[in-house]
C-alpha cells in the first residue's frame, strides 16, 4: 500500500491531476457555475478536436521528435474531402467523407513518414517544412475559400448528440455531439497499439534510444514511417471533426492550434525527449489547456489573457517536467556512485 | 575547368547556393528582365530583408549551439510595440521630437531584447528545459502579453520622425516618381550589414566563435574541457534575442505601426533560411556566408514571384516548404553517398 502510494506521487500525471482539482474547485467558488452538467458537457465537447490532435502529437513526441505539421494537414484533407463531396453532390452517409479523410491523412503521414523515417531527417524541421508546404498547396494550387456549406451527411453528423445535458437552475441546455466517439475511439486503438503490439513497444524503444532499438531488433525506420503515417490519419479524423462540429469548412482556422496541444502533451508529464508518458497523462494535460482556456471567463480573466497565460503554463509546466527529469538523472548518479563506493 | 571544380569542392553546400541562386537570376533574366533587374527594385528588396535577416542571424548562433530559437517574433512584436509606445508618449504640445532620440530607443529596443533572450538563455542551460518548447513557449508568453498591451489592434501614430529616419534611403541617384530622387542604399540595410558584421567577428575572429561550434558538437565534452556552457548559452540567447528586437524595429519602421501578429510567418522561415544556409540542425556546423546567401535566394525568389501577377502569393509558402524538405534531402545524400549506406 505505501510502495504504491510512493509509486503514486513520484509520477507527473499525480501532480497535474492535482491541479487540475484544483482549478475545477476554483472557478466553481469563483462562478458556481462549473459543476453544472451543460459546462462539463461543453468542456467535453471542446476536448474532442484537441483531444484527438494530442493522441497523435504524444505518439510523435514518445518516438523522440516533434510534429507540427498535423493543423495544417488536418486543414488540408478536410477541405479536400468536403469540397470533393460537395462537387460530387455526395447525399448519402458520413462514412465516405471519414473514408476519404483517412485516406488522404495516410498520404499526407507518408508524406511525412518518408522524410523522417528513411532520410533519418529531425521530424522537428521536416514538419514545420510540410507544414508550409501543405498550407500553400491549400491556399496556393487549390485556392481554398470558405465553404459554408457542408454535405448533408456531415452537417447531421456534426449536429447529432449522444444525449443533451440540461441545466436545471438556468434552462441552458449542452449537447454531447456524437463525435466524441470517435475520440473515444482513437483512444482505445492507440492504447491498444502502444501497450499490447509490438509497434507500440517500439515506438517506446526508439524515444528511449534509436541505436539500441536498432540493435534490439526493431526496424527504427519502418516504425517511425508507420508511425507518421497512423498520425496522419488521426490528424485528419480530427480535422474532419472539427468541421462536422462547426459545420462549415474554414481553411485557416484550424492553423496555430499546434502550440497548445504540444503544451498539454508535455504538460501531462510525457518526456520531452522521447520514450516515456502516457495517454491518461496526456489526456490530462490537454484537458487542463482546454479547462484554462474554455473557463477564463468564468473566473473573470478577459479573453486577451489567454496566450499569455498558455504560454506561462507551457514555460511553467515543462519547466518542472524538466526539473524532474534531471533530479531522476542526478539521483541515478549518485546511486552509481554509492556503487562503485563499495 | 579544373579551378571551377576545385571552387565548387571548397565548400559544396555554398556552391549549391551559388548556383540555384544563378540559376533563379538567369530564369528571371530570361521571363522579365526589365522589371526585376531595375534599378527601382533593388532598394525595395533591401529594406524587407532586414526585417527576418536579423532574426535569422539570432537563430543561426543558437542552431550552431545545438539549440533552436523560435521565440524571435514574439520578442520582436513585444519590443516594437512598448518602444512604440514610448515613442508615443514623447511629444511635447508642438509635436516635435529630437531626432537624437532614434538611436536611444533602438539602444533600449537592443536591451529589451537582450532581457528576454537571457530569459531563454536562463531556462535552458539552468532549468533544463529542451530549446524548442522553452522558446516557443517564451514566444506564446511574450505574443500574449503584448496582446493584452494592445488589446488587437495596431499601434498606429508613432513619431514620423522615427520612421523617417529609419526609412531613409542613402544615395540618391534612383529615378522615382513624378521626378523625385530617391536613394539606393536603405539605412536599414546598413543596420542588418553592420550587425552581420559584429556576428561575424564574433564567431570568426574570437574565442567566443570556437566555443559555440564546440558546444553544439558536443556540449558534455564542452563542459568537461572547462567550458562555462550555462554562461555561454545565455550569451548565445541573449544576441539572439537582442537581433530579434531590431528586427522588430524594423518592422516597426516599414509599417509605421505595431502589432501582437506581425510577421508570424517568419518563424519558419527563419528557420528555413538557417537550414537552407548549411547550419546542422544537431549543431556544430555552418557559416554565416551560408546563412547570407540563404538569406539573399529567398529574398529573391519571393521579390521574383511577386513579379508574375497570376501566381497567387500564397504558392511562396508552398515552394518555400518544398526547397525547405528539397535542400535537406540533397544534404543527407550528400552526406551518405548510396555506397556507404547500410
Amino acid at each position: 500500500m505505501k510502495k504504491k502510494f510512493r509509486k503514486l506521487i513520484s509520477r507527473t500525471e499525480f501532480y497535474i491531476a492535482l491541479v487540475f482539482l484544483a482549478l475545477c474547485l476554483l472557478i466553481q467558488l469563483r462562478s458556481g457555475q462549473f459543476f453544472t452538467p451543460n459546462n462539463i458537457v461543453d468542456i467535453l465537447s471542446a476536448l474532442v478536436v484537441p483531444g484527438i490532435f494530442a493522441v497523435g502529437a504524444f505518439m510523435v513526441i514518445i518516438s523522440g521528435g516533434f510534429d507540427v505539421s498535423f493543423p495544417a494537414l488536418a486543414s488540408l484533407t478536410s477541405f479536400v474531402t468536403t469540397k470533393v463531396l460537395l462537387d460530387a453532390g455526395w447525399q448519402g452517409g458520413v462514412w465516405l467523407p471519414f473514408l476519404i479523410a483517412l485516406v488522404l491523412g495516410a498520404l499526407l503521414g507518408a508524406f511525412n513518414g518518408l522524410f523522417i523515417g528513411y532520410f533519418e531527417l529531425p521530424a522537428m524541421i521536416v514538419t514545420l517544412g510540410s507544414s508550409s508546404f501543405f498550407k500553400g498547396l491549400m491556399q496556393g494550387a487549390l485556392n481554398s475559400k470558405q465553404l459554408a456549406v457542408i454535405p448533408v451527411g456531415m452537417r447531421s453528423f456534426g449536429t447529432s448528440a449522444l444525449f443533451v445535458a440540461k441545466n436545471v437552475e438556468s434552462g441552458l441546455t449542452s449537447r454531447m455531439p456524437t463525435t466524441f466517439l470517435v475520440l473515444a475511439g482513437v483512444l482505445l486503438v492507440t492504447w491498444f497499439l502502444l501497450n499490447r503490439t509490438m509497434f507500440g513497444r517500439g515506438i517506446y524503444a526508439i524515444g528511449g534510444n534509436p541505436v539500441s532499438a536498432h540493435r534490439a531488433g526493431f526496424n527504427v525506420r519502418r516504425t517511425r514511417f508507420l508511425l507518421l503515417v497512423y498520425v496522419g490519419m488521426i490528424s485528419a479524423l480530427a480535422g474532419l471533426c472539427r468541421v462536422c462540429m462547426m459545420q462549415q469548412m474554414h481553411p485557416t482556422n484550424m492553423l496555430g492550434m499546434e502550440m497548445n496541444v504540444i503544451a498539454g502533451v508535455v504538460l501531462g508529464g510525457t518526456a520531452i525527449i522521447g520514450g516515456a508518458g502516457t495517454l491518461f497523462g496526456c489526456m490530462l494535460g490537454t484537458g487542463l489547456i482546454v479547462l484554462v482556456e474554455n473557463s477564463m471567463i468564468l473566473i473573470g480573466i478577459p479573453t486577451v489573457w489567454k496566450d499569455a497565460f498558455v504560454g506561462a503554463l507551457i514555460v511553467i509546466g515543462t519547466g518542472i517536467s524538466a526539473f524532474q527529469v534531471n533530479r531522476a538523472r542526478r539521483a541515478g548518479l549518485r546511486n552509481v556512485r554509492k556503487g562503485a563506493a563499495l | 575547368m579544373n579551378a571551377l571544380l576545385k571552387f565548387y569542392r571548397r565548400d559544396r553546400h555554398i556552391s549549391r547556393l551559388v548556383i540555384m541562386l544563378a540559376g533563379w537570376l538567369i530564369f528571371m533574366a530570361i521571363t522579365c528582365f526589365d522589371k526585376f533587374f531595375s534599378i527601382r527594385n533593388f532598394p525595395t528588396i533591401a529594406s524587407v530583408i532586414p526585417e527576418y535577416g536579423l532574426m535569422s542571424l539570432g537563430a543561426m548562433v543558437c542552431m550552431i549551439t545545438g539549440g533552436i530559437d523560435l521565440s524571435g517574433v514574439g520578442i520582436a512584436n513585444l519590443t516594437s510595440i512598448t518602444m512604440a509606445l514610448f515613442m508615443k508618449s514623447l511629444p511635447d504640445e508642438t509635436g516635435y521630437v529630437t531626432p537624437w532620440m532614434v538611436p536611444l530607443v533602438l539602444l533600449m529596443a537592443i536591451l529589451c531584447g537582450l532581457c528576454a533572450g537571457a530569459v531563454n538563455g536562463t531556462l535552458i542551460s539552468k532549468v533544463k528545459i529542451p530549446p524548442i518548447l522553452a522558446t516557443l513557449g517564451i514566444n506564446q508568453l511574450l505574443t500574449g502579453i503584448a496582446m493584452v498591451i494592445t488589446n488587437g489592434p495596431a499601434v498606429q501614430n508613432i513619431p514620423p520622425v522615427y520612421s523617417s529616419m529609419i526609412n531613409n534611403k542613402l544615395l540618391k541617384v534612383v529615378p522615382g516618381k513624378r521626378g523625385t530622387v530617391s536613394g539606393l542604399i536603405p539605412v536599414q540595410l546598413l543596420i542588418f550589414v553592420a550587425v552581420v558584421l559584429l556576428i561575424w567577428f564574433l564567431m570568426a575572429r574570437t574565442s567566443y566563435g570556437k566555443k559555440l561550434y564546440m558546444i553544439g558538437t558536443n556540449e558534455n565534452v564542452a563542459r568537461y574541457s572547462g567550458l562555462k556552457v550555462d554562461r555561454m548559452l545565455i550569451k548565445t540567447y541573449a544576441m539572439s534575442g537582442a537581433c530579434a528586437a531590431l528586427g522588430g524595429m524594423i518592422m516597426l519602421a516599414n509599417y509605421s505601426s505595431a502589432r501582437a501578429d506581425y510577421g508570424s510567418q517568419y518563424t519558419l522561415q527563419c528557420i528555413l533560411i538557417v537550414v537552407l544556409g548549411g547550419v546542422s540542425p544537431t549543431g556544430g556546423r555552418g557559416k554565416i556566408s551560408g546563412v547570407m546567401l540563404a538569406i539573399v535566394l529567398l529574398s529573391l525568389l519571393e521579390a521574383g514571384i511577386n513579379r508574375f501577377p497570376q501566381i497567387s502569393s500564397y504558392y511562396i509558402t508552398m515552394i518555400w516548404g518544398a526547397v525547405l524538405l528539397l535542400v535537406m534531402v540533397l544534404n543527407y545524400f550528400a552526406e551518405n553517398p548510396i555506397r556507404k549506406r547500410r
